[in-house]
């Protein structure tokens, strides 16, 4: 009885009145963004280029540059699943954090320690993966969608090789069916493999009694999610490394 | 008394000004707390907060940030509302018009481009910063959810305004943009199992999106009224339930 009257009593109150403290801090960042704004503004015109015309496309095309991350995966995946399973997964992803992430550490505040897997994750999806893709559609890409340094000159006839070839023919498959029977046992593969690989990490990592607060479901949408995400740094290193083009090839769609 | 303590005297204790204004302007709390609850654009805001929860390095000031340069576009884009119209015939032309010969046109454009361009920055900023101090953990999923619907919207507000200026810039980027839609599985007739569906070019997700086969003046049409009318209005709904959210559920920052 005692205890739960002297808890009452302790919360100290660390408010302060909105009114000035927050809406002066509001009403100062805002003046000061909109000079800026008008600022750079009053320097710098919006680009507005010839009038449409749809018979003449430029070369290289490019989506407006928030979207640029989204082109620069064409080049390494198709554009039903570069341009909408991969965007739906992101948008599907970061809406289910809140539900997967059960650690009760680290809400309200800045902290690495408690919560580093998270943060890390967060910073590849979206510092590594997102922003740099963006950074190289909008700076490294020109004519053809071939590589450009900055400084370099946007040859529009740079011949590039293409030694592209897909994967089940690296390994000697020459037959239609079994390419494609192939291309689906790697891909099978790929995620049963991953989704094992994290299971026994997390269990290293986090241990037992996490696993089960976690959950099955959980642990196989995070799982779904995450391996998803790698599967693009991993197509990028087949691609560059062993100029893999495709790894499951079928009449109706290519991985 | 001065002449000028009477005049202001006068006209703060007149049956009008009270009728407008029901607090005093005395520092005092009841008035500070008024202050907030009596005004109904700054009753977004609680009362009273949680003194870590104004500090800069802690919020960044990105989420207040991107409604501000929501609010810009919104000025700025009335203004140009005036002067465009949305058919292919004029819309370039209605570009030059405002570049050249409006008032303030240019600056205008400007504006509403470059606050489109901070918005979309903001935002992701935003999502970071609200990432890093896990301030989507409960209470605040749901708000976290409607955040990433907000954040989708914003890009869908910048890229349906990307096709108005009706230059070869806004065609090819929003064609580029748009071919994705044409490769939805089973909607997109470039997709995987179109023809199960029966998908084809002027019958499948893009057509939808474009209003036929190709961009044309159908598309412009469509895309000036999701980007003035419809994409505005459910995200001025989703804003409004993204704040009063926080409103209830308070800043968030550690447990006292």
């Amino acid at each position: 009885m005692a205890e739960a009257t002297r808890e009452k009593r302790l919360p100290l109150d660390d408010k302060i009145h909105t009114w000035p403290h927050l809406v002066r801090g509001e009403f100062l960042i805002t003046l000061f963004v909109i000079v800026v704004l008008t600022l750079w503004s009053i320097t710098i015109d919006a680009p507005l280029e010839e009038p449409a015309n749809p018979t003449r496309t430029p070369n290289p095309s490019k989506a407006p540059w928030y979207f640029l991350g989204l082109q620069e995966m064409l080049v390494y995946f198709d554009p039903w699943n570069a341009g909408v399973v991969m965007p739906t997964l992101i948008i599907v992803g970061l809406m289910v954090i809140p539900f997967i992430d059960i650690n009760p550490k680290g809400n309200g505040y800045y902290c690495f320690k408690d919560r580093k897997y998270e943060i890390l994750t967060f910073f590849l999806g979206f510092h590594i993966l997102w922003v740099s893709m963006i950074i190289i559609g909008t700076f490294f890409r020109g004519p053809g969608w071939n590589l450009f340094w900055p400084w370099q000159r946007w040859d529009p006839h740079k011949v590039v090789a293409l030694t592209n070839v897909d994967l089940p023919y690296l390994f000697g498959f020459r037959d239609y069916f079994w390419s494609a029977m192939f291309g689906l046992v790697v891909i099978g593969a790929y995620f049963v493999i991953a989704t094992l690989a994290f299971y026994f990490w997390v269990l290293r990592v986090k241990g037992k009694e996490f696993m089960e607060r976690w959950g099955m479901v959980r642990f196989l949408i995070v799982a779904l999610l995450f391996v998803t995400m790698l599967a693009l740094p991993a197509k990028m290193f087949l691609r560059l490394v062993f100029n893999v083009k495709y790894i499951l090839v079928t009449p109706w769609l290519n991985i | 008394m001065s002449l000028l303590d009477k005049i202001k005297s006068d006209i703060v204790e007149s049956h009008v000004w009270k009728a407008i204004f029901r607090h005093g302007y005395e520092d005092t709390p009841r008035n500070r707390v008024m202050m907030v609850t009596a005004n109904v654009f700054l009753h977004l805001h609680p009362a009273k907060v949680r003194r870590h929860a104004v500090r800069m390095r802690f919020t960044w000031c990105m989420g207040g940030l991107t409604f501000l340069m929501f609010l810009m576009t919104v000025i700025t884009g009335i203004y140009l509302m005036f002067y465009y119209r949305p058919v292919a015939e004029y819309a370039y032309a209605d570009m030059k018009y405002l570049e050249f010969d409006m008032p303030f046109g240019m600056l205008m454009r400007n504006m509403h481009r470059w606050a489109a361009h901070a918005m979309v920055v903001f935002v992701w900023l935003h999502m970071f910063r609200v990432f890093l101090t896990g301030s989507y953990k409960p209470p605040r999923e749901f708000n976290w959810i409607v955040g990433v619907l907000l954040l989708v919207l914003t890009l869908l507000l910048s890229f349906t305004g990307y096709l108005l200026p009706w230059d070869q810039l806004s065609i090819w980027a929003v064609t580029v943009g748009s071919n994705m839609a044409r490769a939805t599985p089973l909607l997109g007739y470039e997709g995987p199992f179109a023809d199960l569906v029966g998908a084809n070019p002027i019958y499948d997700a893009r057509a939808f999106l474009f209003g036929g086969g190709e961009i044309g003046p159908h598309t412009l049409l469509r895309f000036y009224i999701l980007h003035c009318i419809f994409i505005p209005l459910v995200a001025s709904i989703l804003m409004a339930v993204h704040f009063w959210r926080i409103r209830r559920d308070g800043f968030s920052g550690p447990s006292l």
